[in-house]
């Protein structure tokens, strides 16, 4: 779905006269590929390059150096470009200042009206993506009367109309509340289950990324870290090195351990935890 | 007081003006202002007041809502009346203060003219109100249509106008809250001079640009992601089409204004004014 | 220095058809030197109370005394009120506006009527005290990170020297180290200073961490104000008014309900460690 080959990005810095002065090196020689059908996450500290490196899906942002391809597209290629961001769509992190509509279904149908949809067609989308993210009864609203979660859920049905194969939500929780946070995860948990819709997470919460497939780590532009989160929760203390964090039954069990209480490696979640701290009861 | 400016705030409700076709809307709000610079003396007005009357009425959007409105142009009404109150020179003197003076004409002007203001902004608040701003740049894209042939670019014109309508409300939010943590750092935007009032502007006029600007790169990249590339190619969600109640608003728009101005050709030719 | 809230109502545009009860017959009292976590989900009028106390918004019944005085008496000053309980809103950096980091922070002792040297002092001392060292007093704010201009905009309350300092979500958007560096930095100032804190806060996780009391604030009422232990007691409660306990409260309980013999006050990862090691080890014997 997403391949990435050396991929590199640099922010330049330009003087009065339009020359370059200095650069700044945010996506460094990334190799990635991510295949249809799956749920990624990408953690990595504020500046540590992911949200440049998922700018680079959308080909908002072109490569310096390297390429990416999306289903087989090559996002330098000028003629793709519509095409590339109408299969892979991306939600942001402000939910404000994404939402071009007035009304929640007009902004909706914006996407298809960019595609040259047919009107019947839109309407019949729009109502489709509307139900998928539960905000149905929300579609003559206007967005700035909606919770900050109900609003980024506006903006993937938004994606959705367009029938996109993979979103990229870059932070979609991060100016949200717990509420917010976990019906705006759902809601992509569940595209990606029952449409088979890729999924690319950027978060900064652990807890959102627990059930993910696969799992990049980025540290100053490149993949310092990636595997299942079980393999990626394993390592607490290169994780605390990069600025991130574990869920707190990773980091309870962690420090158990170092207590010398026998547990394995990357528990996840409160039930495995309680679960094998009963187990270790029974054995003794 | 920021949060009074009802210009651009969609009244949901279900009503025959909702329903118009946004063409028809601007149409008749431009007619009645015409109308309202067209009508002389009470028997105009008259008119014009049942007119307006009605599309209150027919629009279901409560009257406290629409003259909300009226607040925020409070201050260019007062001057406005005050101006042609004590320079517009009559025959009768009513009353006099130095070189102050008021006169009949003087009070009739008044008068007139604060009606006049107090009735355009009450019309084109009705149209706000009862069409989305999308609904509304729609109109006028399709209404402009014709000035594409002489390279004006309507479509981008109209999407400015629309995206503007859906930020004011948030950068009204904005103002708010920045002013309200500048007044938790010891700010004063009430007392002092007016330079002194100007300069304690800048702390809550430079992170606005800084938010405005952050916005509106935000919503270009978001835009973007979304497919747009301007008006090419596009097709429409809710295009226009004129039904019946658009034709018949149009032949009672029309029906009104022709009144109007027969009262008035009417006044001119014999004389006959009342008041 | 205490602040005492009494009967306080607050009714947003009263008498239309957009009335709403904001705050409902609020009392509470805050003492001295006190970490305070103010929680409750959007909209329960958390951030309407907390403007209450330094006097951005005016409650439309009851009274407010700051070391005894009613702030709505007749003279008393607003702006001293501002100057000793201090305010920091949610993405506090949208407020800066000046060209260096040292001046934008002069800007709340200037307003009180410091002169520029003892407002450059006081400003000083407060970058230093949320760890922005002095090779960044003459940098623009707008070049900082995200994180260190979230630090500049707290100082910039913070020289105003405030007896009471009031922090609405003040890592939100933050990286988890960023998150972890400001609260730590916030409690170092508030053992170091004795100052009075209020975390307005989403997060259970972080408030169990730092503070001694908890308030928690659902449709404009004050539903528990308690030691932590004992708010997350009511963890049930809680989460019918669409909050949740910390994670390990959740942890401690299923071991409980599993026959373990721990102790279900264990909040932080720290307690709960503790306290199931202590478990385990009676086990042994």
């Amino acid at each position: 779905m997403i391949r990435a080959e050396e991929l590199t990005f640099d922010y330049e810095r330009l003087d009065e006269e339009g020359n370059v002065e200095s650069k700044k090196r945010a996506v460094d020689h990334v190799n990635l590929h991510i295949r249809p059908g799956k749920f990624i996450a990408v953690l990595g500290h504020n500046g540590s390059g992911k949200s440049t490196l998922a700018k680079h899906i959308n080909a908002i942002l072109m490569p310096a150096e390297g390429t990416l391809w999306v289903d087989g597209m090559d996002t330098k290629e000028e003629g793709k470009l519509w095409s590339i961001r109408q299969e892979a769509g991306m939600v942001f992190q402000n939910p404000d200042n994404q939402i071009i509509g007035t009304v929640v279904e007009e902004d909706v149908g914006f996407g298809p009206e960019n595609l040259g949809v047919p009107t019947d067609e839109i309407w019949r989308r729009v109502e489709e993506s509307l139900g998928a993210v539960g905000m149905l009864k929300y579609r003559h609203h206007s967005p700035n009367r909606l919770s900050g979660g109900q609003k980024q859920r506006v903006a993937i049905a938004g994606v959705m109309a367009m029938h996109p194969r993979c979103i990229v939500l870059d932070e979609p929780t991060a100016m949200l509340d717990p509420h917010g946070r976990a019906s705006v995860i759902q809601t992509a948990r569940k595209l990606n289950r029952e449409e088979g819709i890729t999924i690319i997470l950027i978060t900064h919460y652990m807890e959102e990324v627990v059930e993910a497939d696969h799992i990049f780590v980025m540290d100053q532009g490149k993949i310092v870290m990636q595997g299942d989160p079980r393999t990626i929760f394993s390592r607490v203390e290169e994780l605390k090195r990069l600025r991130l964090d574990v869920p707190q039954a990773t980091l309870l069990a962690f420090e158990l351990q170092k207590r010398g209480i026998p547990l394995p490696d990357g528990i996840l979640s409160n039930e495995e935890l309680v679960d094998r701290l009963c187990q270790l009861k029974s054995k003794m | 007081m920021l949060r009074d400016i009802t210009l651009g705030q969609y009244y949901p409700a279900k009503s025959i003006i909702h329903q118009l076709d946004p063409r028809v809307k601007l149409v008749t709000t431009m007619i009645f202002i015409i109308s309202l610079f067209v009508a002389k003396g009470i028997t105009g007005y008259a008119v014009a007041t049942l007119f307006l009357v009605m599309a209150v009425r027919m629009s279901r959007v409560p009257f406290k809502y629409i003259t909300k409105g009226l607040k925020a142009v409070f201050m260019i009404l007062m001057i406005t009346v005050v101006f042609n109150l004590f320079l517009m020179d009559g025959e009768i003197e009513l009353w006099r203060f130095g070189f102050l003076r008021i006169t009949d004409k003087g009070v009739r002007t008044a008068g007139f003219m604060a009606l006049r203001l107090i009735y355009l902004i009450i019309g084109s608040s009705i149209m706000t109100l009862t069409t989305t701003p999308n609904d509304l740049t729609d109109g006028l894209e399709r209404l402009l249509s014709p000035l594409k042939r002489i390279h004006v670019p309507v479509h981008e014109i109209a999407m400015m106008m629309s995206i503007a309508l859906r930020f004011i409300p948030i950068l009204l939010e904005e103002t708010d809250k920045i002013m309200k943590a500048q007044m938790a750092r010891g700010a004063d935007f009430e007392s002092g001079n007016l330079i002194r009032k100007a300069r304690a502007m800048v702390p809550l006029l430079v992170p606005l640009f800084i938010s405005a600007f952050r916005r509106a790169n935000d919503l270009a990249m978001a835009m973007e992601a979304r497919c747009y590339h301007g008006g090419e190619g596009r097709t429409k969600m809710k295009p226009l089409h004129y039904e019946s109640r658009d034709k018949t608003a149009y032949a009672v728009v029309w029906g009104y204004f022709l009144l109007v101005t027969a009262i008035t050709w009417f006044q001119r030719q014999y004389g006959v004014m009342l008041l | 220095m205490s602040i005492k809230v009494k009967d306080v109502n607050y009714t947003y545009a009263e008498n239309t058809a957009y009335e709403i009860h904001a705050l409902k017959d609020i009392n509470l009292e805050i003492p001295d030197g006190q970490f305070i976590g103010l929680i409750g989900h959007t909209g329960s009028g958390k951030s309407t109370l907390v403007q209450h106390l330094n006097g951005l918004i005016r409650a439309t019944g009851g009274r407010i005394y700051f070391n005894g005085r009613d702030i709505y008496g007749e003279n008393f000053s607003m702006k001293e009120l501002r100057s000793k309980v201090g305010l920091v809103f949610q993405y506090p950096e949208h407020q800066l506006f000046e060209i260096d980091v040292l001046s934008d922070v002069c800007f709340g002792p200037k307003n009180l009527g410091c002169s520029r040297e003892e407002a450059e002092r006081k400003a000083r001392e407060a970058l230093r005290m949320v760890g922005m060292g002095e090779e960044y007093d003459k940098s623009s704010p707008f070049e900082l990170s995200g994180g260190q201009k979230r630090r500049v905009a707290i100082a910039g309350v913070l020289a105003m020297e405030p007896e009471v300092l009031i922090l609405d979500e003040p890592t939100a958007g933050l990286d988890p180290r960023g998150r972890d560096e400001i609260l730590d930095q916030i409690e170092r100032l508030q053992k170091e200073r004795g100052i009075t804190v209020i975390l307005v806060s989403h997060s259970m996780e972080d408030v169990a961490r730092y503070v001694d009391r908890i308030i928690v604030m659902d449709h404009g009422q004050v539903r528990f104000d308690d030691a932590p232990a004992a708010v997350f007691r009511h963890y049930k409660e809680l989460e019918e008014i669409g909050l949740a306990a910390p994670q390990m409260t959740y942890l401690m309980h299923a071991l409980r309900e599993k026959g373990a013999d721990v102790d279900t006050d264990a909040a932080t990862v720290k307690e709960a460690a503790d306290a199931i090691e202590r478990w385990l080890r009676n086990r042994l014997g």
